[in-house]
């Protein structure tokens, strides 16, 4: 079976004047339809980099990415992204900034009404849709991140790429947020690639852990499979032997043999 | 049973509560008190006193000193009460015209005004265009900064001789003077602004795929604004401030040469009068143009 998408030996380097970084380093990897694929490490290690490149925002130095056997290499609403700080544009509402992808990915596929209903459908989803004429600014930070999901999940991306969702939330709505992804991805079945440095979120969440070392120079280091059935519960989870044991080596990756040497 | 009765009567006595609140609906039937309305119509009559007083006094005592100054015999200057004696005719009737320049102070004002409406309205128009330019482009802004920043030190009046050997006309030379004593301020805000559009703003439009247009219309304008409005502000004061100049010199209709028309009919009254509309006008525009950024920014700051 072809792979859905594929990081084909992407390498990026950075140069500055005289000095070049080489930030990333013979990155492999095939992730299947519906599959949901995390990418854990220290900071510093290129993920984010990583998933720029995936996004397009960001150019490969060599290698290329494949989606659906066909290169992307710009960045477009089949990617869509759920950015770190939301990205909420602050002069335009709830339902505006939702409404601004499904404009321009369906203008010519979805009348102006069916437009408006899909929004509001994904709004719902993500349970916001009673703030729909709310300001970003008057909104809590999970609400917000609940409009940037449902702004990337509108586009209808073929892949949704999140960098570190849940970094910029308290630990309570940190949970509930994941909770509602789990549910999306659930209900959808999207293929979705994470950026995270929280064990617990990547283990929780991930059909497959991909372990990268540390920078510069970053490879990925292991690829670990976590095989909990899903629906996954969190509570019942916390005693699961399955459920710790890929915890553990996931942990034993990132403190034991690639322990983060310099101060953050 | 109980439960319904008082909530028919919340909604029949206070606000309307929605059916879901049946706890909240008791409470809200506490609240209604007719008494502190009268209190609060008093204490907004006290803050608005408290913020209309002190200016009124000092006018007072400005007024009173400036009297008592220019009351004496020989004073070069008259005192308030001959300024006011002076000009009563222009003061209370601003619409008449006997043809020529001898018109009502409305016409002379609303002739500036229409000089500085076109010309500033040219100068919004060309200053975010280049201003956008600058700010997005560091081609243009390498080619360009340079040039702006030795321009926009010429102080506008130097600029009139050349428009009036351009132009052989008064009216587009003031109106040029106008354009290019407001533009740049406009220019270099709104490029600062450009510049400073947060790259998550950007990532979000190419993800979404905003065509350049889109771009500039839904992120750039709206980002910018706050400093596209700094910069519209500081150019209608330079602007309202260049008119008067420019008119002393290209003459007609026009406060600037009325005031310089009273001078040299020696009826310094007349001056006094005009700085006063001047002043009262310039304070409104400003208002004005500070308003409409606050109108039009609502909600942008970042959050």
């Amino acid at each position: 079976m072809q792979a859905y998408l594929k990081l084909d030996h992407i390498d990026k380097t950075f140069t500055r004047g005289n000095a070049t970084t080489e930030v990333l380093k013979e990155i492999n990897l095939t992730i299947d339809k519906g599959e949901y694929v995390s990418i854990i490490g220290h900071s510093g290690c290129g993920k984010s980099t990583l998933l720029n490149i995936v996004a397009g925002l960001t150019d490969c130095t060599t290698g290329c990415v494949l989606l659906e056997n066909r290169e992307v290499n710009s960045p477009g609403p089949d990617r869509a992204v759920v950015f770190q700080n939301h990205s909420l544009l602050p002069w335009l509402t709830v339902y505006e900034n939702v409404k601004l992808g499904v404009d321009k990915v369906f203008a010519s596929t979805k009348t102006r009404a069916e437009r408006a209903a899909w929004v509001m459908h994904n709004l719902n989803l993500v349970q916001m849709a009673h703030a729909k004429d709310k300001r970003p600014s008057e909104i809590s930070g999970g609400m917000k991140q609940r409009v940037g999901i449902a702004r990337a999940l509108a586009m209808e991306p073929k892949v949704l790429l999140l960098d570190e969702p849940f970094g910029a939330l308290d630990a309570l709505t940190r949970a509930h947020l994941q909770d509602s992804v789990m549910a999306l991805h659930q209900k959808l079945g999207n293929t979705i690639l994470m950026i995270t440095h929280d064990v617990d979120e990547a283990v929780l969440l991930s059909d497959r852990i991909v372990m990268m070392t540390n920078g510069p120079s970053a490879r990925i280091g292991e690829v670990l499979e976590v095989p909990l059935a899903r629906p996954r519960k969190r509570l019942e989870l916390a005693t699961n032997p399955g459920y710790l044991k890929c915890r553990q080596r996931v942990l034993e990756f990132l403190y034991e043999r690639h322990r983060f040497v310099e101060a953050a | 049973m109980s439960m319904h009765a008082i909530k028919a009567e919340a909604t029949a006595v206070a606000i309307p509560a929605p059916s879901s609140l049946t706890t909240a609906a008791p409470v809200v039937t506490m609240t209604p008190k007719q008494a502190p309305r009268a209190e609060k119509y008093v204490k907004m009559a006290r803050e608005t006193a408290a913020r209309v007083v002190p200016p009124l006094v000092v006018i007072a005592l400005l007024m009173l000193f400036w009297e008592l100054v220019c009351r004496r015999a020989g004073s070069t200057l008259p005192p308030p009460s001959r300024v006011f004696s002076d000009t009563k005719e222009l003061i209370f009737d601003p619409f008449f015209d006997r043809g020529g320049i001898d018109k009502g102070l409305f016409w002379h004002l609303s002739a500036s005004l229409q000089r500085v409406a076109l010309g500033y309205s040219i100068a919004a128009i060309v200053g975010i265009g280049l201003g956008t330019l600058v700010g997005q482009s560091v081609w243009a802004m390498r080619g360009l900064d340079p040039l702006f920043q030795v321009l926009r030190t010429i102080p506008p009046l130097a600029w009139l001789p050349l428009s009036l050997a351009a132009f052989r006309d008064g009216q587009p030379s003031a109106i040029f003077v106008i354009f290019i004593t407001s533009v740049w301020p406009i220019i270099i805000n709104t490029a600062v602004g450009i510049r400073n559009i947060p790259q998550d703003y950007r990532n979000v439009a190419a993800v979404v795929q905003l065509n350049p247009l889109e771009f500039f219309g839904k992120i750039m304008i709206p980002a910018a604004a706050p400093y596209i409005f700094t910069g519209l502000r500081i150019g209608i004061g330079l602007s309202w401030l260049a008119i008067v100049a420019a008119e002393m010199l290209i003459g007609g209709v026009g406060i600037g040469f009325f005031i310089w028309d009273a001078w040299n009919s020696s009826h310094i009254s007349e001056i006094i009068l005009a700085l006063f509309y001047v002043g009262i006008i310039g304070f409104v525009l400003d208002r004005l143009i500070a308003g409409l950024g606050k109108l039009v920014t609502h909600g942008t700051s970042v959050s």
